[in-house]
């Protein structure tokens, strides 16, 4: 989990016929890198917002939220108890729903709220990345996806969940016995 | 313990699924071409089929292409100096890019337009125009030589040009840039008047006689942008029809400012009715100042003559002269299918491609039929013009061509594709990709009467990927299609010279045959043509140095010269013997602040040269004339202002 401090955690990809190499823009804890300007560029025609770290106050908040997690994790191996670990899972899994809850209302509002004087204006369209895989938006395919920061953290969550499935197990085995 | 080996091969299964996942789908890969080797290959020693007339954009030149090959054959000069044959550089040539604003090097030319009789190619002459410093010049094609350019007064961005009625009688140019126009009072006004004082302007060049292009008379419109254009054909000759945009009349920050209406207008004129005025004396005489430069054959010397007025009508003066008729979203083609009967409209921001019916607009136009006005001028009703629309065909639509065989085939630029539609039915029947962005599109014969049909070619305005990458620049893609088929199939990709926008293209068999070879010498009038060696000589007049020179295989004559002083302005007539195809001869000279001079056989090119040190310098052929080219090559002596050095020359001594 420390590790995704240090890793993209998620990550959107664009493909147009003239763009072939892709453009890809990655989301990090505190900060967005990629193709920024490139998608920026492209996006002011039809009126969306310019994406930039302003735009995401969650930055300023994530890596506590993310370092509480941790301290939360560690204390429970410390403390060794079963319902510790799943207290932790639960708070694993609910920072994992809001963090998708967010980016959804955050691509809501991203590929709703249009300038209203944007050059090109396609009746009932709206851009609204995908929340996850892939999605047609007009000329482009745009893929949305975990990172590896991530998937990181999606497989510290699976490990939480198999020691608990282990602890649960061994339990019945010994009642069992 | 053999459940937890589980857990853990489950574990790992279930991060190889995950990694896996987190693969970027694939994206839509090329298209296979098959045997396109074979359609494209034109064997050693065979032609090609068509001559492709390309514009060069920001080259000012056309570049001659042979399809299917997409071989080029040759680079021709229009608004650009060049100095591999002295084209602008020449003392003949120089006067061909005089502007009212003076020699102007350079500009960017945007279309071709080929002429043509009873709406059919007739391989005259291309036109191309000049969208910096408003001007249209004629080429030869039998010479693939710049013979005329006029100038076009109370214009700016000369975009919507040169387009070209059925029988060649008119050009048109009208101005992407509405400016205000008049004397000087009326011209110096702040930016923010746009709606009260800028004008847009339509002139009609009468082009049909080479050497005689000047302008018939100038529409007087609306400040407006106008884009491109189409004359009509068959039963709508006689009409022109012009896309508009920034109809919205905005001057700033256009790319938001000028895309805020639903529509826009494609203007439709009725010339003939223009013409009635004009003949009726109801033509307004302005003051204005342009330049028409034009080539005598004979001598191969271009002179420029100003020209000081025009003759206008205002269209709002006219009500039965301009029509406009309500087209989606900033429209950049207008073009008009084989038959003359629909205008294709297409929006460039629009979702739809409208396709208006001429016939429908006679009858809106005889009722009355009206949504409204536009500047005090009857807007027609979209829904009583219009055919119908083609829906979801693609994004970004830009221009039309036509195979004549019931089928238009729109460019679209934003999603990367041409897109093949039923002209009747309004139905999509394929699409293919291009490689990348693809701005104009060209079907031989496409805008005709009788298009050739049988091959595309989409001019892309990005390439990225499509060949060895070259630095941050790289040479603008042309994707070439066959569609003699149902299916559009791609069959070759070939790197531009410049940056094509419209091209037109005509079977090789229509002017293949009618090549300039050389010059007959004895028809050559330039004054300072010398027709045989024994005819060389030095004139001195005053400070100016004439030289009289020939050059044969292989050697100048006279080829030694003395007597030459600082402070002399030397002209170097050269003028080339032979009289056979293919031996142009080439003359440079040290120091020189010009360029070469690449003379033809039978013409004669002047070079002038200012000596600005005392020396002898060395001359040569600059083109390899024959086996003992490097041998071609003469000495000039230059001393001091002061000397006495006499004036001699010589060959052979």
């Amino acid at each position: 989990m420390v590790a995704a401090y240090f890793l993209p955690f998620w990550q959107i990809l664009m493909w147009a016929p003239q763009y072939p190499e892709w453009l890809s823009m990655q989301i990090w804890l505190t900060k967005i890198t990629g193709d920024v300007d490139i998608i920026n560029g492209l996006n002011h025609y039809i009126g969306m917002k310019e994406i930039d770290a302003a735009m995401f106050p969650e930055f300023a908040i994530m890596p506590w939220i993310l370092g509480g997690l941790i301290v939360f994790g560690v204390i429970s191996a410390v403390v060794g108890r079963r319902y510790m670990v799943l207290i932790f899972l639960l708070l694993l899994l609910g920072a994992g729903i809001a963090g998708l809850v967010d980016f959804y209302l955050w691509g809501y509002d991203y590929g709703h709220n249009l300038d209203p004087h944007a050059a090109i204006k396609v009746p009932g369209m709206a851009y609204q990345p995908p929340l996850i895989g892939t999605k047609e938006l007009l000329n482009f395919i745009a893929y949305s996806a975990p990172d590896w920061g991530g998937w990181l953290l999606a497989i510290s969550g699976m490990m939480v969940i198999l020691v608990l499935i282990r602890e649960y197990w061994f339990m019945k085995k010994r009642t069992l016995q | 313990m053999k459940i937890s080996k589980l857990f853990n091969a489950g574990l790992i299964v279930t991060v190889g699924l995950l990694a896996l996942s987190g693969c970027k789908p694939k994206a839509p890969g090329s298209v296979d071409t098959g045997d396109a080797a074979s359609k494209v290959y034109v064997a050693p020693g065979k032609y090609d089929e068509f001559y492709n007339i390309v514009s060069g954009g920001f080259n000012g030149q056309m570049s001659v292409v042979g399809l299917p090959s997409g071989r080029v054959f040759k680079i021709v000069p229009v608004f650009s100096v060049h100095p591999e044959n002295g084209y602008g550089f020449s003392e003949e040539s120089k006067a061909m890019l005089n502007t009212s604003h003076g020699f102007v090097p350079w500009d960017d030319l945007h279309h071709i337009a080929l002429s043509v009789t009873n709406g059919e190619h007739d391989g005259r002459w291309a036109f191309g125009n000049a969208n910096n410093t408003p001007r249209v010049a004629r080429v030869d094609l039998t010479t693939f030589e710049t013979t005329e350019i006029l100038e076009i007064p109370n214009s700016a961005g000369n975009h919507s040009s040169p387009f070209i009625t059925a029988n060649s009688e008119y050009i048109v140019a009208s101005s992407r840039f509405s400016v205000p126009i008049g004397d000087d009072k009326s011209r110096d006004v702040p930016i923010s008047t746009y709606k009260e004082n800028f004008k847009g302007t339509v002139s009609f060049i009468r082009a049909d006689k080479e050497g005689e292009m000047n302008i018939a008379f100038q529409l007087v419109t609306p400040g407006v942008n106008f884009d491109l254009a189409r004359a009509g054909k068959q039963k709508s000759h006689g009409w022109f029809f012009f896309s508009t945009y920034n109809t919205e009349q905005a001057h700033t920050l256009l790319e938001v400012n000028a895309s805020q209406k639903d529509k826009d207008f494609i203007m439709a004129v009725n010339w003939k009715k223009a013409e009635e005025y004009i003949k009726a004396g109801k033509g307004k005489v302005t003051k204005a100042k342009y330049v028409h430069n034009t080539l005598d054959h004979k001598s191969g010397i271009a002179k420029s003559t100003m020209v000081d007025e025009v003759i206008q009508l205002n269209i709002k003066d006219f009500p039965d002269i301009a029509y406009f008729i309500p087209c989606p979203k900033s429209p950049h083609g207008t073009d008009v299918d084989p038959t003359g009967e629909y205008i294709v409209g297409s929006g460039k921001l629009a979702a739809v491609i409208p396709v208006f019916s001429f016939t429908k607009m006679l009858k809106a136009i005889e009722s009355k039929d009206y949504e409204g006005t536009y500047d005090g001028m009857p807007v027609l009703k979209y829904e009583s013009v219009l055919k119908g629309e083609v829906v979801k065909p693609g994004l970004g639509p830009l221009h039309t061509e036509f195979d004549g065989k019931g089928y238009a085939y729109t460019s679209m630029f934003v999603s990367s594709e041409v897109v093949k539609w039923d002209i009747e039915k309004l139905e999509v029947v394929d699409r293919a990709p291009t490689y990348y962005s693809v701005g104009h599109l060209m079907v031989p014969g496409g805008p005709t009467t009788k298009p050739h049909g049988k091959y595309l070619v989409a001019y892309n305005k990005i390439t990225k990927d499509r060949y060895l990458p070259t630095g941050p620049e790289l040479a603008h893609s042309a994707q070439l299609y066959d569609i003699s088929g149902e299916k559009i199939k791609l069959l070759l990709d070939f790197p531009t010279i410049g940056e094509p926008h419209y091209a037109e293209a005509l079977p090789a068999s229509l002017i293949k045959d009618k090549q300039v070879k050389f010059y007959p010498l004895e028809e050559n009038t330039h004054p300072y043509a010398t027709k045989s060696p024994e005819a060389s000589k030095i004139e001195r007049k005053g400070k100016e140095v004439h030289v009289y020179m020939t050059s044969i295989r292989s050697h100048f004559g006279p080829d030694n010269i003395e007597g030459i002083k600082l402070g002399d302005e030397v002209y170097f007539h050269v003028t080339n013997l032979e009289q056979d195809w293919d031996v142009p001869h080439g003359f440079a000279v040290k120091g020189a602040n010009t360029a070469e001079t690449l003379i033809m056989p039978g013409a004669t090119q002047t070079l002038k040269w200012v000596p600005d040190r005392v020396g002898v310098f060395p001359f040569y052929c600059t083109d390899f004339c024959s086996a003992l080219h490097q041998e071609m090559q003469g000495y000039i002596r230059v001393s001091p202002a002061s000397s006495n050095v006499s004036l001699i020359y010589s060959l052979g001594k």
